[in-house]
Formats: C-alpha cells, structure tokens, sequence
C-alpha cells in the first residue's frame, strides 16, 4: 500500500474522453448508414440529442447560477426561427448553410439573452421565474401575430414557416451535443464558473468577496440562451416546419422537468434524464392515454421522495472512473472510500 | 350606440371577466402568501370544479327539480374542489415542507398535468357543455348589461368581502397571517401550522369552485386544458396586485379583465396576452412588489 494512487493528467483525460466520443459518434454513424436502426429511432435519438442539449443549457441557468427561469422555450423559438428564416431565404446549398444558421440562431438567442437578462436579473427568486415565463410568452405572441404588423410574410404565424431544410442528423446533432457540454464543463470548470457558483452559494456573499455579480448572472444566462438558441436551430432542422405553438409555455416546464428530475447542478442527471424522458414516451406510445398520467405521477413521486432530482449534484468523470478502476485493480487503493467528488 | 355606451359596455365585459380572474387570483395569493409556493396547479382546480358542474347538470338534473339541481351543482363544485385542494396539499405538498422550493414548483405542475390528463383520459378531450340556466340581462339607461357580468360582479365582492372579514376579524384567519409572516414563530406560540395551511388551501380552492361556476356560467365549455391560460392570467393579476395581498389580487384581476377587454375593442384582440404579460414585466421592473405588496428588505 506504499505506491501513491495514479493520477491521470487533464490533457490525457480530455484526450480519452474525446478519444470515446468520437468511437460513440463515428459508430453510431456507421450503424445508421448500415441501415441497422429504423428511422423512426434515429428521429428519437435524434430529438433526445436536441433535448439533452435544452437541459444542460437550462442546467446552465438554474443549476449553476441558481436562478429560476421558466422562458427556456423563448430563446429556443427565436433561435429556431431565426436560424430557419436564413435557412429558408439565404438561397444557399443547405450543407453550407447550416453552419451558418446554427451560428445565426444561437447568436440572436444570445442577443436575446442579454436583452431580457438585464432587467430580469435584477429581480429575486421567483419574480425572476414569473418575469421570464412573462417573456416567453410574448416571444411566442410576437412571433404568431408579426407579420400583421410587418405587412409581408415573415415567421408565417400560425400557418406554420414551412419548407426549412432538414438538416439536422444524428450525427450533426450529437456532435453539438459534444460541443455544448465541453464547453458548459470548461466553463465552469474556470475562474467564471467558480464566480458564477459563488452567486447560486450565496448572492451577497459573492457579492462582497468581488463577484460583479450582474456581469456573471448576465453571463451565466447569455451562455443559456445562445445554446438553447442552437438546440432551437436544431429542431427546425429537425421538423422542417415550425409554428409558434410548439414554443408555449408548456416546453419550458418540460425543459425544466428534464433539469429538476436528473438533479439540478448535475449535468449527467441533465443527460440522462433528457434521453429517458424524451424516448420512454416514444416507446410507451401504444399506451398513449395512460402515459402521460404515469409521466405526472413519476414526476410527483421522485420530487416527494429524492426532492433534489435522481442525480442530487453528482457529476460523472470518465477519467476519475478509470482512475479508480486502475488503481484498485493494481492495488494501489482499496474499494473503500470510493465514489464520485460531488460537483460544485 | 354611442362612443360611450361602447366605452362603458366594454369596461362592464372587462368588470366581468376580470372579477373571475381575481377570484382565482385569491387562491394563489393565498397560497403563495403562506407557503411562498407558486401553485400551477390552481388552474386545474377550476376546471375539475366546472366538470363537477357538468356532472351534476347532466347526471343529476333528470331526477331533481332546476333550481334543486343547480344548488346541487354549485355545492358539488365549491365542496369538491375544496376537498380537492386540502388533498393535494396533503398529498404532494406536505412532504415537501423543507425541500428546496424548485421541487415544490415542479410537484405543483406534475400536480397540474396529472389533474389534466386524468381528466382527459376519463372524461374525453372534447369539450363539455354544462347547461347552468340562463341569467336574463337588465336594460338600464340605454345599456344592455349583462346578467352574468352583474352576477360575476356582484359575487366577487361579497366572497372579497367575506375573505377580508375572516382574514382580519376570525381567529383561525390571525393564524393564516402568523403563518405566512413567520411560520416557526406561530408554532412556538402555538398555532398549528399544518391545519393552518390546510384550511387556507380550503379557503383558496373554495374560492376556485366559486370561480369555475362563475367561469362556466359566463362561458359553457369544459374541457380538460381549460385551467392553463385562465390561471396563468389569474396569476399574472396576483403577481400586477401583489402577490400575497388580497385586495391586490382584486385590484390586478379586474385591471387585467378591463385591459383585455379594451384591448380587444380596439381591435388587437390577438395581442391581448402580449399586452397583459408586457404589463406584467413593466410592472416587475418598477415595482416588483405589485401594486398593493410591500416592499421586503433583506438582511445579512
């Protein structure tokens, strides 16, 4: 027992991580093309990808900076809308417009973000929740009824903005998934995410320690909306159509549901739970009138009995998993006192 | 008819709807004011109360007389949807009296979607007429007004009325008030808290029932998702009154019944939403408070 426990360096752990995503990525490509998953499941994967990347943009807002916002879906729509306005009227071939679309969509979800994070965040605890549901739904009105005031044909308002091309594969779609959760980590694995922490522990106490505490909460909530603004572009290449319904105030509850359920704070409980929940209702569908009382139901019980979400705060490291897979298979520690340092 | 007759019969029409609006409003007031919880699911409690409308309307009438019929109807809808609320509290709130309170919310809307998709798998999606006997309108100095708008009005205030007294004036409502300013202190001097917070969850859904006969006597529809976006308004109200406050929630309910309404006469009728939300946040950004609510200090 004299041998120190291995430490696995930082570049060598991102190194394995990515080494294993992109076996994840590049092998689920392979199976799809191989013709060996229906599509019908390959549009499910693909959905449950779009929604891991909601909830651990929303995880972003409410799990970390520790405020409540119920508008999630806002900033999804308007990136949706924007990015597949450009899609539609750019003229240009959509694999090379796509990238660009995703950029449009995010970015004026981030503008958008700033915009309404400003005031909002000048409010506590649940006005902040009420001041955001407030603006969500006025993002959706705005978008159903504008091009009355416009006079010309814009988002197509209830009539649905059609013909968006759908771009949105597994393959893209996950890979932003990678994308996003890389950067949310490294984010709050920096200077800024500990101040941003610093302000969900406690507000004034950050506040005298010299966090700027509007920069961070505006921060904290742009970095929200710009991915919510990608995962919206997504999904209008996803559905090549879009009507302002599907942005209500109902999408971001269930936004919400995927964070509070795995664990606020946790991004893998944000993952896991958004992949269960998108694709258990897909599955159970025979049992359509049943499902959703056994959704409500499912949800009552774990917030009565695991109140802090199934996943609490935990958060999974490949690398601290082989770690203490190597060091206890070369003796170097025992089983006891293993387990996962909570995150945060 | 006249600019004014139509001024004045459009604020009669915002009067009515907004005296319902508050009625609802009461009930999440009431509720947030003494658990700070903001419960979605008050929506669903009027619309199980209209279904209880419908049900005693429809099953029951055949064998009763009318009037005996709709005093069945009415106290079906206040005593169920009491009982509802004092049973969800029990159920799905009470264990998570010292949880965080993000967990209280989401309880709050699986709460909501179990009551809406119960409804929707028993009773059907379709929507419900519920045959309340029709209230005669009164011609007065050239106006028509409508017997609803003048029932709505009229039955608001007395239960406002009747809430202020037993707020103020009765015992158990001084422990509503001890309650909600310091839960912890009002146990030590003796209040039960947890019959405290059952009888206002009685108090608010009664309020609810009342609403929802208002509501399906002004609009004879029910169907399961009608709750949503009339408690998301009603909360708005109590929010734009003060959350917390009773004649708050009054005062918010009948400004967002007028200025739907005149919204709607001007022609804006599909921006009518926007428009009360928009108030909502100015309101937020100026007075956070609302308009009746005081304004809390924190100390460190």
């Amino acid at each position: 027992m004299s041998k120190k426990p291995l430490h696995i360096k930082t570049p060598v752990r991102y190194l394995i991580n990515a080494l294993l995503f992109a076996a994840l990525l590049f092998g689920g490509r392979v199976l799809i093309a191989g013709g060996g998953v229906s599509p019908f499941y390959v549009g499910i994967v693909t959905l449950a990808g779009i929604n891991i990347i909601l909830a651990v943009s929303l995880n972003m807002a409410t799990g970390y900076l520790g405020q409540l916002p119920l508008g999630h879906a806002g900033f999804m729509a308007v990136g949706a809308y924007a990015s597949a306005i450009f899609m539609t009227r750019s003229g240009l071939d959509p694999a090379v417009a796509m990238p660009f679309g995703l950029l449009i969509g995010g970015l004026v979800a981030a503008i958008f973000g700033v915009l309404i994070g400003i005031p909002a965040l000048r409010l506590k605890g649940d006005y902040i929740a009420i001041i955001t549901l407030g603006f969500g739904e006025i993002i959706r009105i705005v978008l159903l009824n504008i091009d009355e005031v416009l006079g010309f044909p814009f988002t197509y308002g209830a009539a649905s903005l059609k013909g968006i091309p759908e771009t949105s594969t597994f393959f893209n779609t996950f890979l932003l998934v990678g994308v996003t959760c890389f950067a949310i980590h490294t984010l709050m694995k920096s200077r800024h995410g500990r101040a941003i922490l610093s302000i969900r522990e406690n507000e004034i106490a950050a506040d005298s320690c010299g966090v700027n505490l509007t920069y961070y909460k505006v921060m904290g909530f742009t970095v929200s909306a710009f991915f919510a603004g990608i995962a919206g572009s997504l999904y209008a290449g996803y559905l090549g159509i879009l009507n302002p319904s599907n942005f209500s105030f109902m999408k971001s509850i269930e936004i919400l549901v995927f964070v509070v359920l795995g664990g606020m704070g946790s991004m893998i409980g944000s993952v896991l739970s958004a992949t269960v929940l998108t694709i258990l209702p897909e599955l159970l569908r025979q049992f359509a009138e049943w499902r959703m009382i056994v959704y409500a139901l499912l949800l009552i019980l774990v917030m009565v009995f695991k109140p802090s979400g199934l996943m609490g705060r935990f958060d999974f490291s490949m690398g601290r998993m082989l770690e203490n897979i190597i060091n206890v298979l070369t003796g170097r520690k025992t089983l006891k006192g293993k387990g996962g340092k909570t995150n945060g | 008819m006249s600019f004014w007759q139509l001024a004045v019969q459009q604020l009669i029409n915002g009067l009515q709807s907004g005296s319902i609006y508050a009625l609802v409003a009461l009930g999440y007031s009431m509720v947030y004011g003494i658990i700070t919880l903001l419960n979605f699911a008050h929506g669903d409690i009027i619309m199980v109360g209209s279904y209880l409308s419908w049900f005693a309307l429809t099953s029951i009438a055949p064998f009763v007389p009318l009037p005996v019929a709709v005093v069945i109807a009415i106290a079906m809808a206040i005593l169920g949807c009491m009982v509802l609320g004092v049973t969800i509290e029990f159920a799905a709130y009470r264990p998570l009296r010292k949880s965080p309170r993000i967990s209280l919310l989401i309880t709050a809307i699986g709460v909501s979607y179990l009551l809406q998709n119960t409804a929707q798998k028993f009773i059907g999606a379709s929507a419900k007429m519920v045959p309340y006997p029709r209230i005669p309108s009164v011609n007065f100095a050239g106006l028509t007004i409508s017997g609803v708008a003048i029932l709505c009005i009229a039955v608001t205030a007395a239960c406002m009325v009747g809430l202020t007294l037993l707020v103020k004036k009765s015992k158990s409502g001084k422990a509503m008030r001890a309650v909600s300013e310091d839960a912890d202190a009002a146990l030590l001097m003796g209040v039960n808290v947890n019959s405290t917070i059952s009888f206002t969850f009685a108090i608010g859904s009664a309020l609810a029932g009342v609403g929802s006969i208002l509501f399906i006597i002004a609009y004879p529809q029910a169907s399961p998702f009608m709750g949503g976006m009339l408690g998301l308004k009603a909360f708005v109200a109590a929010v734009l009154g003060g959350i917390g406050s009773i004649p708050g929630a009054m005062i918010g309910g009948l400004l967002i019944g007028v200025i739907e309404s005149l919204v709607s006469a001007v022609g804006l009728s599909v921006w009518k939403e926007g428009v009360v939300f928009a108030i909502l946040i100015v309101m937020l950004l100026f007075k956070p408070a609302g308009i009746m609510g005081k304004p809390t200090t924190e100390k460190v």
